[in-house]
């Protein structure tokens, strides 16, 4: 369960948003809302303990994630605006290696299968500098297929995506809800998961 | 799924960063070219008086060691930054200590490690004898490790600061002083014939490494931390 109380973030001088509590809990999906500059990403960011917030906790199970540091990271899975791969390499050497940052031992085996579910079959072994924009998203989202992280934080996972894509997105985001996991995301594109309610917050 | 102890995620990221390395070779040679041209300089500059070139060959070879070692560390985390990787590095359920100690044993066999290899061929351009190229050679085995990690704080520091490289050298040279002080010495003292100092020498550079390989990772990671905000 993650639990956010009275939090505030400001970056420069700029008040993005202050008293700001929500709780999500194991099964739930939740959009953060708001026109740009609104502090979407640096909400996100918070949680993910990128930025120290001004005031207020972030409470993972009852404990302030600063305390459970490397434990709370374990259940989080983070994509952000970059797709955090290296143009040199290709799709399964990043793949196996962010695996790894996460603590995810992977065979080439399993990089591949994942690559393939995300669309990419016969693209795995290409450096990914060759690949198109969305291609590399899909790169980069194939880490939802693997490790068990509870809390998913998704920044505007959709970018550069086509239909057949997000399609895919929404089905991994079900079956992610499925399995009581947990979901907080932005995106500009309409998002539907069939059957969860999505719930909503504000920032503005 | 099976997960990655402490060990393997080490081995992990300095084998990617090693990858990565022999895919982008020209930044590797860069240093190493580097470290040739400013040594091969000084005779041609002094002129060939034999005498003068032994005397400050240690001196030559460690500042240009130093200078070489300099080059290539703002590349040391800014592309893991501008892509995002870093971000995840810093989620990964280990210590970002760790992380950043494999990135900087990247760092320094890509870019400090061939300049320990070429020293004694540079050496002999100084007519340095072989117990004094073999002291060198052991003074930049255990220095230029101390230069990587030193750097890797500065590098931290700087992430993200436009015109950071400058400020990064100004940092980190200042912070390197006692390992050029130490690695010349070596050598003088052999030179000198003085066993003994020779040693001590060496035994501080040891220190010094030892020091770094527990201090160095950790500051780094609080001041990733710090640049990431």
């Amino acid at each position: 369960m993650l639990e956010v109380s009275h939090l505030a973030c400001s970056r420069g001088d700029h008040r993005l948003f202050s008293d700001l509590s929500f709780v999500l809990e194991s099964g739930q999906i939740m959009q953060v809302q708001g026109e740009n500059g609104s502090g979407k990403t640096s909400l996100l960011r918070t949680l993910c303990g990128f930025l120290s917030p001004e005031s207020g906790k972030i409470l993972w199970d009852g404990t302030d994630m600063r305390e459970l540091a490397e434990d709370y990271f374990a259940n989080l899975l983070y994509l952000g605006h970059h797709n955090a791969i290296k143009d040199e390499l290709s799709g399964v050497e990043n793949l196996r290696i962010s695996a790894g940052l996460a603590g995810i031992a992977l065979d080439d085996k399993q990089a591949i299968a994942a690559l393939r579910r995300m669309g990419l079959k016969g693209r795995e072994r290409l450096p990914t500098k060759v690949l198109s924009q969305g291609q590399r998203r899909r790169v980069a989202l194939a880490r939802l297929l693997l490790g068990e992280a509870k809390l998913w934080v998704l920044d505007e996972p959709l970018a550069a995506l086509d239909v057949g894509a997000v399609e895919l997105v929404q089905t991994l985001i079900a079956e992610h809800l499925a399995r009581q996991g947990m979901v907080i995301f932005t995106t500009h594109q309409p998002l539907e998961i069939a059957g969860m309610e999505m719930r909503r917050l504000s920032l503005s | 799924m099976n997960t990655l102890s402490v060990w393997q995620l080490l081995v992990l990221v300095v084998r990617r960063d090693l990858l990565l390395a022999m895919r982008r070779r020209a930044d590797v040679f860069t240093t190493l070219i580097f470290f040739v041209m400013v040594v091969s300089l000084f005779p041609l500059g002094v002129g060939s008086e034999m005498e003068l070139l032994r005397k400050m060959a240690p001196g030559v070879l460690w500042v240009a060691a130093l200078l070489a070692s300099m080059l290539s560390l703002g590349r040391l985390f800014s592309a893991d930054y501008v892509d995002g990787t870093l971000e995840q590095m810093m989620l990964a359920p280990q210590s970002l200590s760790i992380l950043v100690l494999g990135k900087m044993i990247a760092h320094w066999m890509v870019s400090g490690l061939p300049l320990v290899l070429i020293a004694p061929v540079l050496g002999i351009q100084f007519d340095l004898s072989a117990p004094a190229q073999g002291v060198l050679v052991l003074g930049l085995l255990l220095g230029t490790p101390v230069l990587s990690m030193i750097g890797g704080i500065g590098a931290a520091l700087t992430l993200g600061l436009r015109g950071g490289g400058v400020l990064l050298s100004l940092l980190v040279l200042p912070l390197c002083i006692p390992v050029l002080i130490f690695g010349t010495g070596a050598v003088y003292a052999i030179s000198a014939g003085l066993n003994g100092a020779m040693v001590s020498n060496l035994a501080l550079l040891a220190a010094m490494l030892m020091f770094s390989l527990v201090l160095t990772p950790w500051v780094s990671a609080q001041a990733l931390r710090i640049s990431m905000e």
